[in-house]
């Protein structure tokens, strides 16, 4: 199994690697901003991968809650305070 | 067959049902035309994605033995799955309430508004 989640971990590193294409060159600052959330959904599987992995399943969940509520959070954030009428 | 061919087999089967919803949504974030369409897109595929990983990596961590420290781990993963279930489609109507308020009008296909602009 530990072959199948490291395909999985490369497959999910390529996508992410696409999604910040769409987070560089983004046409507008909106753009920018999800490519960057959906980059962080995920490093989410990519951290439990990871954790099964070294076998420290224990340790990387609790990294990977904290990852989820810092990433809902900062979207958030930038959705209430970053965007103003016509700054686009 | 064992019954831990069967439960990898089962984890298997999320795990890539996960990866292809991913796969799926970020093609779709890649090849869409206008910012809400690319929300669209991504918005829902990767929160089922998110969703269905959390249950194939959850189960693999069970196969351990029903001990409490494997179950307690096991719930903290299906609480991250919970957790963005709810907050994935959160975050996406709040950016998407923030651009529509901020003056981005929808891509259409012969250039003509589909709403009226500014709304009244």
């Amino acid at each position: 199994m530990d072959n199948f989640f490291i395909a999985i971990g490369l497959i999910l590193g390529i996508l992410s690697l696409i999604c910040l294409y769409r987070g560089i060159f983004g046409p507008t600052d909106i753009d920018r901003i999800i490519g960057v959330g959906v980059v962080g959904t995920k490093t989410l599987i990519i951290l439990l991968l990871i954790g099964l992995l070294y076998k420290r399943l224990d340790m990387f969940v609790d990294i990977a809650l904290v990852y989820a509520i810092l990433n809902f959070i900062g979207v958030l954030i930038f959705a209430k305070y970053f965007i103003k009428k016509g700054v686009l | 067959m064992s019954i831990l061919m069967v439960s990898n087999i089962i984890v298997i089967v999320f795990i890539l049902l996960g990866v292809f919803f991913m796969f799926a949504g970020t093609i779709g974030f890649l090849r869409l035309p206008d910012f809400y369409s690319r929300m669209h897109a991504t918005g829902k595929s990767d929160t089922l994605g998110v969703f269905l990983s959390c249950i194939g990596i959850a189960l693999y961590t069970l196969q351990g033995g029903l001990y409490l420290a494997n179950i307690l781990v096991s719930l903290k993963i299906m609480f991250i799955a919970v957790f963005w279930f709810l907050g994935g489609p959160t975050a996406t109507h709040a950016l998407l309430k923030s651009a529509f308020k901020s003056g981005i009008t929808p891509w259409t296909k012969d250039g003509r508004a589909v709403i009226e602009w500014p709304p009244k």
